[in-house]
């Protein structure tokens, strides 16, 4: 049973404002039959410093990835998952998180692939919660398990794979959201974040670079509506019918630019590359293109 | 060579081994809530630290060696617990050794607290990493 969209006027302008709730109404809310509020970090302990009362804690790592296969995990354990957390397929899914939101548009990303289809982000995520003073506990939740169902991930409309993204090159804009150093090639991780091994650095040719954290206001909600225009329509020349696709280093940053595109500027069929620059910068004979600028494909 | 293992880090090893996994990351925590300060002399001088720039969230270490007893020291934000909890299982592991015993600790002993399917192998890194930049630190100490 979904609970009613926030109203608030500062989402008005985005093209699917219900995918956001602001901290007020998440407050105002808590508890509500068909709501469950999950928390998503970067840090897997965090969590367990405190959290909004009710929340459920969903890993990126330990519970939505693969523990074997470089992938999410399969639709059996996306519903032993999501069951365990007593979370309903028709159920409301309020996710904040850390840094931003950043793994919690991961998290909700992977939610999408197995098509629940109520799930939102908290604006300005949890670092707003608490900066407001809002309440939180270090208790954890207890939520009776539920029946989620089977449903088999849809890896087609949403996600690409690297054989997607060399069809796609020179006819589908890229948008490379890491940042400038790593998309120079000076570097192949974040600056302060660990080595995940791709062999060779710089970016896929023709991608713009559009850190990700550009879609985000100081308070660490998302900005209107006529700045991220300016930054993908006017800055990065995305165009509507584009079917855009995102990547960054392993998916998660990506999945974050994903939900600008798709759920507040209204793009259609934009995907993200999860193999991302862990693949590519490892893959033999692709091509890449070092430097500050987008670079040129390849003939075929 | 785990049976040579300092005791202190050979407690350690076996008080989360002998947990299940959702107590290892509870134990986990009480590590992150007892890594202590430091000491006022470093507070105040941020150039002796040295970051862990493996790690995802910042730390910075320092390691002292006065009359053949090591002492390290750590600082990582709240925001970042689990790397505070890394910073101090090995605080409180290798404060104390001798630097012969802290070079001689496994570098995969991060790899057997049994923390990789609870935090994940990646996570692990920074700590291995931690490890690391301690050892170097005190080859550079006991050089001079």
């Amino acid at each position: 049973m979904a609970v009613e969209v926030d109203q608030s006027a500062q989402f008005s302008d985005y093209a699917h404002p219900e995918r956001l709730v602001s901290t007020e109404w998440l407050e105002s809310k808590l508890g509500a039959e068909g709501l469950v509020v999950v928390e998503s970090d970067e840090d897997v302990l965090l969590y367990e410093t405190g959290h909004i009362p009710g929340a459920v804690k969903i890993d990126w790592h330990t519970d939505l990835n693969d523990p074997v296969t470089r992938d999410y995990v399969d639709g059996e354990g996306f519903a032993a998952l999501l069951g365990g957390k007593g979370i309903s397929r028709d159920d409301t899914v309020v996710i904040y998180g850390d840094k931003n939101n950043w793994w919690a548009a991961y998290a909700l990303w992977v939610f999408t692939l197995f098509g629940h289809e109520d799930v939102r982000l908290l604006d300005g995520g949890r670092d707003k919660w608490l900066a407001e003073g809002r309440p939180t506990t270090t208790e954890p939740t207890e939520r009776p398990a539920v029946d989620y169902p089977v449903v088999e991930r849809d890896d087609s409309r949403i996600r690409a794979f690297r054989d997607d993204v060399l069809a796609a090159l020179g006819s589908a804009p890229l948008i490379d959201v890491r940042s400038p150093e790593e998309y120079s090639g000076e570097r192949t991780t974040a600056p302060a974040y660990p080595e995940e091994g791709a062999l060779r650095a710089g970016h896929i040719p023709s991608a713009q670079n559009v850190p990700w954290g550009k879609a985000a206001a100081e308070d660490g909600t998302f900005k209107p509506l006529s700045e991220l225009n300016a930054i993908y329509r006017d800055g990065a020349g995305l165009a509507d019918g584009d079917n855009v696709i995102a990547y960054c280093r392993i998916g998660e940053r990506s999945s974050h630019t994903w939900f600008v595109l798709t759920h507040l500027l209204g793009f259609e069929g934009v995907r993200n590359y999860d193999g991302s620059w862990t693949e590519w910068g490892s893959a033999v004979r692709v091509p890449i293109a070092r430097g500050t600028e987008p670079g040129e494909v390849p003939a075929r | 060579m785990s049976s040579d293992l300092p005791a202190p880090l050979a407690e350690i090893r076996d008080d989360f081994l002998a947990l299940g996994q959702r107590d290892r990351l509870q134990l986990l925590l009480e590590f992150s809530n007892e890594l202590p300060g430091l000491p006022e002399r470093y507070s105040e001088h941020p150039d002796l630290l040295e970051r862990v720039e493996e790690c995802q969230s910042p730390v910075y270490i320092f390691v002292e060696v006065e009359d053949g007893v090591v002492r390290m020291h750590a600082t990582a934000p709240a925001e970042a617990p689990t790397t505070r909890g890394f910073a101090s299982i090995l605080a409180q592991g290798l404060t104390g050794l001798t630097p012969e015993q802290v070079l001689d600790v496994p570098a995969d002993y991060p790899h057997t607290l049994g923390l990789t399917e609870a935090v994940s192998p990646l996570r692990i890194r920074g700590m291995t990493a931690m490890l690391g930049r301690i050892k170097r630190q005190v080859r550079e100490k006991t050089a001079a």
